[in-house]
């Protein structure tokens, strides 16, 4: 029952997040400072759910800071995104078998 | 029709990157709950940080209070999207239809349809835009959820890393531009960090430690770098 309700909360306000404003605001916002709160929060929740997380991603810690460092390397060579993913899952496997 | 067919044209790539990140996801979800749950999360949600966010949640039974908080935040990237989405849709579509197509606004289909050259975009763009991409969260999700007992713990470990690995691909191309955003990520990740590691602060709710210190670090954006006038707001994720 739990889960059902969780599930109906996180459908319902990703749902709101998407519409209401597509639906209701015709106009450009013009407020300064609710226009810089709203473009950084993504860089902000995005990295707070990424770090100090994908450090322990592993429960060996070599392997978890191996494949930090991928990702970030091939993320600021501006590699597309679906390469920086594939190429990380593969190479912390690939390396997997020198740590276990 | 040429609308729709030149939308899912649009959107074979996010597809197949969708399909990868949402298995993942499904192989991450089931270590709490069901697959049948994790594949209707994928389905009405359609969102990779707050799905992620959400079932660490769920497994750590946080109150409803604190998840729907997680999730608000979260999301609230998607209504500014929306807002800018919304000033380049061709004027005489009907609410109705964007009530539909809104439901599939994400990051990277967002920067896709922002991006495109022409001045309005038409509804049957944005319907061809979002199918591919729904199916192939979607599935990924199911084939992911069903299928992680036949893989070896090495190569399950190993897909730990492929949602953060693309979140790590979203932030950094715009951290290196900008050095307002870079300064963000940083304090984000030392506050993040301390929530983590800090002993008696770490004992806080889950939620928090990522609603706290996003919301500390976006306020210091917001106050130590207001954006300029006519600043574009689009990231480019694909």
């Amino acid at each position: 029952m739990y889960n059902v309700i969780v599930v109906i909360i996180m459908a319902l306000l990703t749902y709101l997040s998407r519409i209401l404003p597509l639906v209701f605001i015709k106009n450009q916002i013009t407020n300064k400072f609710i226009k810089s709160f709203l473009y950084y929060i993504p860089y902000a929740v995005l990295a707070c759910l990424t770090f100090p997380a994908i450090f322990h991603f592993s429960s060996n810690i070599y392997l978890s800071l191996i494949g930090t460092a991928l990702a970030l390397v091939l993320s600021i060579l501006n590699q597309k995104m679906y390469i920086v993913v594939l190429a990380s899952v593969v190479v912390v496997f690939g390396c997997s078998y020198f740590f276990y | 029709m040429k609308d729709f067919i030149y939308g899912i044209k649009r959107s074979i790539p996010i597809g197949i990157a969708y399909l990868a990140v949402s298995f993942a996801f499904g192989v991450m979800a089931v270590n709490g709950i069901t697959p049948l749950m994790a594949t209707i999360i994928s389905l009405t949600n359609l969102t990779s940080s707050s799905q992620f966010a959400g079932v660490r949640l769920i497994f750590e039974t946080a109150s409803y209070i604190e998840i729907a908080a997680t999730i608000f935040l979260i999301n609230l990237r998607y209504s500014l999207m929306s807002i800018s989405i919304s000033q380049k849709l061709d004027e005489s579509i009907p609410t109705w239809k964007k009530m539909i197509f809104g439901f599939g606004i994400t990051d990277e289909i967002y920067a896709v349809a922002i991006s495109e050259d022409r001045r309005r975009l038409s509804s049957s763009y944005m319907f061809g835009m979002i199918i591919l991409p729904i199916i192939g969260w979607t599935l990924g999700t199911l084939i992911g959820a069903v299928s992680s007992t036949l893989f070896s713990n090495r190569l399950l470990e190993a897909l730990n890393i492929a949602l953060y690995a693309m979140f790590v691909a979203i932030i950094t191309p715009d951290a290196k531009k900008n050095l307002s955003v870079f300064i963000v990520v940083i304090i984000s990740i030392a506050l993040s960090c301390l929530f983590y590691y800090v002993p008696y602060i770490n004992e806080v709710n889950p939620g928090l430690k990522i609603i706290i210190p996003t919301i500390f670090a976006t306020l210091l954006g917001a106050i130590l770098f207001p954006l300029k006038e006519n600043n574009k707001e689009e990231k480019e994720n694909v």
